[in-house]
């Protein structure tokens, strides 16, 4: 079995979200993200309607409304850190475990943030399922991001899978001689000779990387590497493509006037 | 003959753990020459590799590349006159696709964008690999990524292609093309370092012979790769 297994996000697929400026896909999903963020605390009937736009773009694009649910749960676990809510915020209680007191307020609270991050996790998750990661690179630089944390991050991504597969490398060659005798009950000795042995291997990938590194310094700088990464000018942003991006921007930024209106009347 | 590509003149280098890699090497690399550069492992001969572009820098002892007297000003045209393939090719294409790693010598040189993806074009196509431009790098078989470093070095158009053991770790028919391709590039002057007999053979009409550093033979390949009693005393074989 291949205890790393790495796999891409992106998906390949035809689709009018498929097909959008890369560079435009990445503001709108980080407009999506800060609007849905935005959301009033309590302001409930808004969740469906972003769900229901979030849900329609993964219709236009293929991934699946369930299946695009189902993925921004992976932000769920996370919100744990913000249960703690329930039991600290003041309001009315509503139900009493023996010294802990749960109110209204935080239940509501932090239904509001759980909601929220599931909501962001999945447009989030939509732009790397429709976007090559290179793309999203090429975005990001386009977008002026500093190119050493473009540069950095693109090294990570090319270098994730080598690191990878050395690390299994390494993982087999202790499995091929965790040999035990036959009246013996499992291989390897003590905890902390084992501790010892993984500290030992995580130190030799470390210095193996560095020296790799090295080596791929001195490749970038046989090939006239000065510092600077270049690449060619981005083409001109379409105007077909803004249209397209900004009008999820344009639903989320509808409902939360309309939920700020909702809350206020509330209030 | 014209004036030499490579002239390296009392070259010594000592790594900062005082060890010496190289000392008083001396040679000079005609234009069209096809030069073997074998030798022990640990002989020094990555490290002359290395100096060629200025990498490394030597302690002492100077070299001058395609008449351009290796100095920090000359960098820039050294390094697009010198096109280096590192033994590793994951240490080479460090692009997430290999369009851009094909691209990224001409890039640095600042040639127009047409002419860099012409060149792109070209040099994946002479290594045989013509469509490629979109795969990822990663994703490559071995005997891939060996072709595609060669091109991102090819697309600089280098006056010296420099190779550092281009045939470790092939399978047999992978060498053979290897073999094959680097044989169709036939004006192109090469040195190649290898511990790959046949390939110095059938390649390279010239043998540079390193030991500790020092170069101990420099001759016609078809007499030196036969002197079995030197090929032994220097930890190589004959092919």
């Amino acid at each position: 079995m291949n205890p790393l297994s790495l796999k891409e996000r992106f998906e390949g697929g035809q689709s009018l979200f498929h097909d959008l400026d890369p560079r435009i896909k990445v503001v709108m999903s980080l407009g999506l993200i800060l609007g849905i963020l935005l959301t009033p605390e309590g302001a409930f009937p808004a969740y469906p309607l972003i769900w229901a736009v979030l849900g329609s773009m993964a219709v236009v694009s293929r991934v699946g409304v369930w299946r695009l649910a189902r993925l921004g749960g992976i932000a769920l676990p996370f919100t744990l850190a913000a249960l703690t809510l329930i039991f600290t915020t003041p309001g009315q209680p509503l139900l009493r475990l023996g010294g802990l007191v749960i109110s209204d307020a935080g239940v509501v609270r932090f239904m509001g943030i759980a909601l929220r991050s599931w909501l962001a996790a999945q447009a989030a998750i939509l732009l790397s399922l429709t976007t090559p990661f290179t793309d999203l690179l090429w975005a990001l630089r386009s977008l002026r991001l500093p190119s050493t944390l473009v540069m950095i991050t693109a090294f990570m991504y090319r270098y994730l899978f080598t690191l990878g597969e050395e690390a299994e490398r390494l993982i087999r060659a202790r499995a091929s001689r965790s040999a035990s005798l036959p009246d013996q009950k499992g291989a390897g000795g003590s905890l902390w000779w084992r501790a010892r042995v993984a500290g030992g291997m995580v130190g030799s990938l470390f210095l193996r990387s560095y020296e790799r590194s090295e080596r791929v310094y001195a490749a970038m700088l046989s090939r006239g590497f000065d510092g600077e990464l270049r690449g060619y000018n981005p083409p001109p942003f379409q105007w077909r493509s803004v249209l397209v991006g900004a009008i999820p921007l344009l639903a989320v930024a509808l409902i939360q006037i309309m939920a700020f209106l909702w809350f206020r009347g509330v209030r | 003959m014209s004036s030499p590509v490579i002239m390296v003149e009392e070259l010594s280098f000592r790594y900062p753990d005082g060890q010496t890699a190289l000392s008083k090497v001396s040679f000079q690399v005609y234009a069209g020459e096809k030069v073997a550069l074998i030798g022990p492992n640990g002989a020094g001969k990555s490290t002359l590799l290395l100096h060629l572009n200025g990498v490394l820098r030597g302690t002492t002892g100077s070299l001058t590349i395609a008449q351009m007297p290796l100095t920090e000003a000359n960098l820039g045209p050294i390094r697009a006159s010198v096109g280096l393939v590192f033994q590793n090719p994951d240490d080479q294409l460090f692009s997430p696709r290999v369009y851009q790693d094909v691209a990224f010598g001409p890039l640095n040189m600042r040639l127009p964008e047409n002419e860099v993806r012409s060149r792109v074009t070209q040099a994946l196509a002479a290594v045989g690999l013509g469509g490629f431009e979109n795969r990822i790098s990663h994703h490559l078989s071995g005997g891939e990524k060996k072709r595609v470093a060669i091109a991102s070095v090819l697309s600089m158009e280098p006056k010296i292609l420099v190779l550092d053991e281009p045939s470790a770790g092939l399978d047999p028919r992978t060498r053979r093309s290897l073999i094959q391709l680097l044989g169709s590039l036939q004006q192109q002057t090469m040195l190649i370092s290898t511990h790959d007999m046949r390939l110095a053979e059938t390649l390279c009409n010239r043998v540079i012979v390193l030991d500790g550093g020092k170069i101990v033979a420099d001759g016609p390949a078809s007499e030196l790769l036969h002197d079995q009693v030197l090929m032994e005393l220097h930890g190589l074989e004959t092919p």
